[in-house]
């Protein structure tokens, strides 16, 4: 019912202007896109790579698990497995120093090949995991994602084990080197850009909002005669294609890639991240993943200086979540959402209060 | 059992034949042919016993992890921790006390206080929000792995057994005959085959515990119907508490048991954890029973695996999980 009305005023909304658009998406969102966009201006490549590029490819992966978690109600721990195999086959399919198993392929076969198979593989292992419903796929899909990780470690014909693969360079194409610090940046906002609005257009698409029904009334919309299952797995695949590419990306940015990549702790991460971030807004997870990266790279340094030892971050980065998840489930967006609902009530109230004693003018 | 019988007789005569003949391989003398074809009758047959122990050993860890999810519903994704640190408790209370049953008692005890605690001060505040209690064990599996490292490094550790425990026993089975005839006898650590005594007692034990008491009565409840057993004015969350530091307990028993015979080191709480997940998947989440069908299961998957496809062991226990998900999703042991 709920889908029929919507898609109606869809239909029923007059077209908008381009200035209504532009002032559709707020303040806030244009500030922070022409900050990304002048941001080599201001800030070292150092800053550029590390700390914003590579938080905007975690964010990617975390934002496929924020649309399967979000919209589909699936939380799935399969999307590093999806970005790590995609990575596997640029390195596998493309060239890398391990010469005795990289194919040598061009990068334009090599990355679309890779991505489309680590898709399938994402939907395929989606298709095994919405057999059962709700928190055994966590544990289903944390099976998958162990398995993977151990046979990369243990095989040496195709995965080349432990090592695994180094020397992975991003292509050089239209006479630009994308492995330079200033393109790589442009092409990660390019692509995470793509991915955000991306989310966004399919989450109010008409299969957005049957997903959506399917998270928050399986039986009703089967009832109704949508085909959960099928939902479910087409969910699966469009955010397997967002962790894939940002596995790409994943993979150009460390120029190489072990089991390690995809391990455990990563696999994990990715939860971390896109909950600390928020799981009910697309941004969720790329604040989360920003945030993520800053206390990767500085906790070492902060905790030395206030006198602690810097090993511990891993025992920081523990207890701050689990802070964020036992008093604010919906993360660091919730604790923005409601710290800016309490200063609108009090404006509101303020106002309210100067209107009754001085009238309106 | 008859009642299995009488309604599979088809599977029941496939599962007699497969038990005979793993008898006969077990038993007879094996011919330069089957040689060929298996290797070596001392590679199958320590395969088939390392399995079968690492079986018991999953056993233990897992049938903790689904004794709680079936009745809290809750993934404790912390039991790989709880385990690891039972091991650790173990080897400083066996350093110290130079008694192995006493470092077991010790790590069951204090791995139960932690799962109390647990449950009391977070769990219990979050009923039936299955993701978030889910999440709060990730968060608590990790500060867990971040104080075991803190406080005992990366070295490995080994729980050392007793004397009374240690040494080769020779089995009733012959592995290969000599020249002049006469057989050789297969020999097999001693606290690897009491250690599948113990996990069996233990089965047995908790299987009568569940069917034949009044407290088991009340958990079997439980898994069938929590809001149902609250109402019917049984305290419920006691029950919980009591299940919860049991499961707690067991995996830190089975920390000791792991640390006897593999050894301990940070990240084996992972790789725990996940074999019991496959155990649990494979064997029907809250089943007991399913626990002991799948631990043995994964347990010989892995040992044939590593024996005879080094590369790709770990596909093989996956592979089995996709076939028991793909026909039967809720496990091989659930009900209906």
């Amino acid at each position: 019912m709920a889908i029929a009305d919507l898609e109606l005023e869809q239909r029923a909304r007059p077209q908008e202007g381009f200035g209504d658009w532009v002032a559709r998406r707020g303040t806030a969102f244009w500030v922070v896109a022409a900050l990304l966009l002048v941001m080599p201006a201001i800030a070292s490549p150092f800053w550029l790579v590390q700390i914003i590029a590579y938080a905007m490819i975690l964010g990617m992966i975390a934002l496929s698990l924020m649309f399967l978690a979000g919209y589909g109600g699936i939380v799935s721990l399969i999307q590093m497995t999806v970005a790590g195999f995609a990575g596997y086959l640029v390195a596998i399919l493309g060239g890398s120093a391990i010469t005795q198993i990289s194919l040598n392929w061009p990068w334009w076969t090599a990355v679309p090949v890779a991505m489309l198979v680590a898709t399938l593989f994402g939907t395929l292992s989606g298709a095994l995991s919405v057999r059962t419903e709700g928190i055994y796929t966590i544990m289903i899909t944390l099976a998958i994602a162990s398995a993977f990780y151990y046979l990369t470690l243990q095989n040496y014909t195709i995965f080349n084990g432990f090592s695994g693969f180094n020397g992975i360079l991003p292509p050089v194409f239209l006479g630009i080197d994308w492995g330079q610090s200033l393109p790589f940046y442009y092409l990660t906002l390019a692509c995470a850009a793509l991915a955000y609005g991306a989310v966004i257009y399919v989450s109010r698409a008409p299969f957005g909002l049957a997903l959506q029904g399917t998270r928050d009334n399986p039986r009703r919309m089967a009832a109704l005669g949508f085909d959960v299952v099928a939902h479910r797995i087409a969910a699966y695949t469009f955010a397997s294609l967002i962790a894939a590419s940002a596995g790409v990306l994943l993979v150009w940015y460390q120029r190489q890639i072990s089991p390690g990549t995809a391990g455990v702790g990563p696999v994990v991460d990715m939860l971390i991240i896109a909950v600390v971030g928020g799981l009910s807004r697309p941004i969720g997870p790329f604040i989360g993943a920003l945030v993520y990266v800053l206390l990767r790279t500085f906790a070492l340094d902060v905790l030395e200086g206030v006198g602690l030892d810097g090993r511990r971050y891993q025992l920081l980065i523990g207890l701050g979540f689990l802070v964020i998840v036992l008093f604010s489930p919906d993360g660091l967006i919730g604790i923005f959402q409601r710290l800016r609902e309490r200063y609108r009530r009090g404006r509101d109230a303020r106002d309210s209060q100067m209107g009754t004693g001085g009238g309106t003018p | 059992m008859s009642d299995f019988v009488a309604r599979r007789p088809i599977w029941s005569l496939i599962i007699l034949l497969a038990l005979a003949i793993l008898a006969w391989l077990v038993f007879s003398i094996w011919t330069p042919g089957m040689e060929a074809m298996f290797g070596r009758k001392r590679v199958f047959l320590s395969a088939l016993f390392n399995g079968i122990t690492l079986g018991a050993l999953y056993f233990l860890v897992a049938s903790g992890f689904t004794l709680i999810f079936g009745l809290m519903r809750n993934v404790n994704l912390a039991h790989g921790s709880l385990y690891l640190f039972g091991g650790y408790v173990g080897y400083s209370v066996g350093e110290w006390s130079g008694s192995w049953l006493v470092a077991l008692l010790a790590a069951f005890l204090l791995v139960a206080i932690v799962g109390i605690l647990m449950q009391l001060l977070l769990f219990r505040w979050m009923e039936g929000q299955d993701l978030r209690q889910t999440l709060v064990t990730i968060g608590l599996s990790i500060i867990f792995a971040d104080l075991l490292l803190w406080s005992y490094g990366g070295d490995t550790f080994q729980v050392t057994a007793p004397e009374w425990l240690s040494g080769p026993v020779t089995l009733p089975f012959a592995v290969a005959l000599r020249s002049n005839g006469e057989a050789v006898m297969m020999t097999y650590p001693l606290v690897r085959i009491a250690i599948l005594i113990g996990a069996i007692i233990v089965g047995v034990l908790m299987w009568l515990a569940l069917n034949r008491t009044r407290v088991g009565m009340l958990v079997r409840a439980g898994v069938d119907d929590r809001d149902m057993l609250s109402a019917t004015g049984v305290r419920v969350q006691l029950v919980f508490v009591m299940v919860f530091a049991f499961g707690a307990g067991l995996a830190g028993l089975a920390g000791v048991v792991g640390g006897t015979f593999q050894s301990l080191q940070p990240g084996e709480d992972t790789r725990i954890l996940l074999s019991s997940l496959v155990v649990v998947i494979v064997g029907g989440m809250g089943s007991i029973p399913g626990a002991a069908v799948g631990a043995l299961i994964v347990g010989l998957a892995e040992q044939f695996g590593s024996v005879y496809m080094p590369t790709y062991a770990v596909m093989l226990t996956f592979l089995i999980m996709v076939a028991v998900l793909a026909v039967r999703p809720e496990g091989l042991a659930a009900r209906r």
